[in-house]
């Protein structure tokens, strides 16, 4: 087209820096973060490793010449009412009750997310349904719809899952809406749509990224949450199938024993905040480390 | 038509443009023709509210889609109708064969992403052919053209100052070499010293690249320095256009141009105030029926109340307004500002 081209003043060996490699240099500059990162590693190792430090069989093998002991050498956290191995049932029920609770996180947040962002750019007649649709489903209380799934569905793994995402979803598509409505506002949306960027582009790699922390922090807290809301469900009889543990349902057994034997509680509570603490610690860590403002 | 051999990088013909709200039908643009040609620079004149941004958006089609609506007339870019053009279509145009630079530098570029990889993926979008190491070089390259030295594409937009900001951005809007650039106020929201150095910069790389340009501004002094053509805008209408020479040095001028040049500072005569227009433009959702400057206009005659005047012209030079056009008779609306 024509003979000045830009290419003329090539510089040679040059590299744009990488941005991920940037934000994690932040992040490990993060004193929280750190610290959170590597409690969750301890916890997410002995939880993967769980098999070779006690046996399944430990976790659900009832024993009623040793119920309700408390810890000792040969039980280190203590023995339930059915005289099962509480630190054997801490650790293969973690594995459950953090799957569960990471990945209806993940999903709840990826769904809600996506609805939120659409709502919010599109606005006009896709608003109106979305934000619609999602009053009806709202007026059902949580609790109530999430038994209704499990109930209807059966509860294993995949519909407490379902269930959950479908429990926690909500609450991003409103965050997430309000952010985008301001985003979308904003002149390098207008300067991108200028640029020839669609639609999809301009949410992925421009709003979603300003977005990020706001959903980075509501979703460490939501890890806590539905861990808690596990044990709801444990409570009524609509959490993984006995003799299966978890966290939740741990703690709603030992509420019984409260009095004569209280580490059973204890220690699946301090798991929860031990587990929940990290998390959040390494949310804002990394909500940090993604804000170029505060790049050093 | 003119389109039959392709002088002209841009024309416009009879564009009307309206906002719709629930309360209210602002009439933005109403009947405007302009014409860019091939390696021109344009400049678009007019004070706030005439209609300049409005106008710049109908050519990217970017109205805000709710509320903007084009109600007729015709934009041939490069002698295609860009009206016509599918979504699709105008994405591969915009940012490729014709880009903006927006008015305020501090908020066009996105506050999380680095620089490097802003222009990276504009350069990308219209290349997806080229490798990493094409695209590296070519943001590289973009930087060094605009001034900034390519080890500060890791940085992001807060780190740098306004001008620098605006040249990025500029680096951007050029990175894929666009036929017509689009500059809306590009220095107004930039400190004196930097508007120049900007303005002189994009001087440079558009006669580099041969870019054709439409400049966007109310200042007559940016327009002096840039453009080979000016087209004056009041409430939606072009109601002077001619090259710089006629509307700087010709001796026939619509009585808005006038006001225009007496509300400058002019540092020859002295005089202790400013001469600015009395009045305001009029109410763009209730405009009159006549001449849109007349309720301002010294010389308001009868005539100028009852129908829009047509055009006069005197070679390049051409006026809406009737005390060059001796007969209403060829007053009617419609009549082709830039028909040769
Ligand atoms: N999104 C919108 N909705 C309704 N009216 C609008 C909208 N955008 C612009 N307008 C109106 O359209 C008219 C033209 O606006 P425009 O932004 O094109 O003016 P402009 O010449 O660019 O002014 P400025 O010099 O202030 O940038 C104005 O009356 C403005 O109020
Ligand atoms: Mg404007």
């Amino acid at each position: 087209m024509n003979p000045q081209k830009v290419e003329s003043t090539t510089v040679d060996n040059f590299k744009r820096p990488s941005q991920t490699k940037e934000i994690w240099r932040r992040f490990s500059k993060s004193k929280g973060a750190v610290i959170g990162f590597v409690l969750f590693s301890i916890i997410a190792i002995m939880l993967l490793a769980a098999d070779f430090i006690v046996p399944y069989e430990a976790a659900i093998k009832q024993d009623f010449t040793q119920q309700l002991a408390a810890p000792s050498r040969e039980h280190f956290f203590g023995t339930d009412g059915y005289g099962r191995d509480a630190f054997a049932r801490l650790l293969h029920g973690g594995r459950t009750s953090l799957s569960i609770a990471l990945l209806a996180t993940f999903s709840s947040a990826v769904l809600g997310s996506a609805l939120g962002a659409i709502s919010g750019y599109f606005g006009g007649k896709v608003d109106s349904f979305i934000m619609r649709s999602l009053d009806i489903f709202m007026s059902v209380p949580d609790i109530l719809f999430t038994m209704a799934v499990v109930y209807a569905l059966g509860a294993n793994f995949t519909n407490l899952l379902f269930a959950l995402t479908l429990a926690y979803f909500t609450n991003y598509v409103r965050l997430v809406r309000s952010q985008v409505l301001n985003l979308a506002e904003q002149d390098y949306v207008e300067a991108a749509r200028a640029g020839g960027s669609g639609s999809t582009r301009i949410i992925l790699s421009h709003i979603i990224p300003n977005a990020v922390g706001v959903i980075i922090v509501n979703t460490t807290l939501n890890v806590a949450k539905i861990i808690l809301y596990e044990s709801t469900l444990s409570f009524l009889g609509l959490g993984m199938p006995p003799p299966q543990p978890e966290w939740g349902l741990m703690l709603s057994e030992a509420r019984e024993f409260m009095r004569t034997a209280p580490w059973l509680m204890f220690f699946p509570s301090a798991a929860i905040v031990i587990t929940a603490a990290s998390i959040n610690l390494m949310g804002d860590g990394l909500r940090d480390a993604l804000d170029p403002h505060l790049k050093s | 038509m003119a389109h039959t051999e392709i002088q002209n990088i841009l024309e416009i013909r009879d564009l009307k443009v309206i906002y719709k709200t629930d309360l209210e039908v602002v009439e933005a643009v109403n009947g405007l023709d302009l014409t860019i040609g091939k390696g021109k620079t344009l400049g678009l004149v007019g004070e706030t509210g005439a209609g300049k941004t409005t106008t710049a958006l109908s050519i990217l089609k970017l109205l805000p889609s709710i509320t903007g609506r084009i109600l007729q007339g015709e934009i041939y870019f490069d002698g295609e109708d860009i009206l016509k053009k599918s979504e699709h279509d105008m994405q591969s145009v915009r940012g490729n064969r014709i880009s903006m630079v927006f008015q305020d530098p501090m908020t066009s570029l996105n506050p999380v992403l680095t620089v490097g990889d802003q222009i990276a993926e504009a350069v990308q979008l219209h290349n997806p052919d080229m490798s990493k190491e094409q695209i590296n070089e070519r943001v590289a390259a973009t930087l060094n053209m605009v001034g900034i030295m390519p080890s500060r594409s890791g940085d992001y937009p807060h780190q740098f100052s306004g001008g620098m900001k605006q040249r990025v951005v500029i680096a951007m809007a050029l990175s894929c070499e666009p036929e017509l650039l689009i500059a809306d106020e590009p220095t107004t929201a930039l400190d004196v010293t930097i508007q120049a150095q900007v303005l002189t910069m994009i001087r440079e790389l558009r006669d580099r690249l041969g870019t054709s340009m439409l400049m966007i501004t109310h200042d007559l002094g940016i327009v002096a320095q840039t453009c080979d053509d000016v087209a004056v805008m009041y409430s939606g209408i072009i109601i002077e256009a001619g090259t710089a020479e006629d509307i700087f040095l010709g001796d026939k001028h619509h009585p808005y141009t006038v006001g225009l040049f007496n509300s400058i500072p002019n540092l020859d005569i002295k005089s202790d105030r400013l001469n600015p227009i009395t009045g305001l433009m009029p109410d763009p959702t209730n405009l009159p029926k006549g001449c849109v400057f007349a309720p301002r206009c010294n010389h308001q005659m009868e005539i100028c109340l009852e129908a829009r005047p047509g055009v006069f012209e005197e070679g390049t030079h051409k006026i809406r307004c009737y005390l060059f056009s001796e007969a209403a008779g060829n007053s009617k609306a419609g009549v082709d500002l830039n028909a040769e």
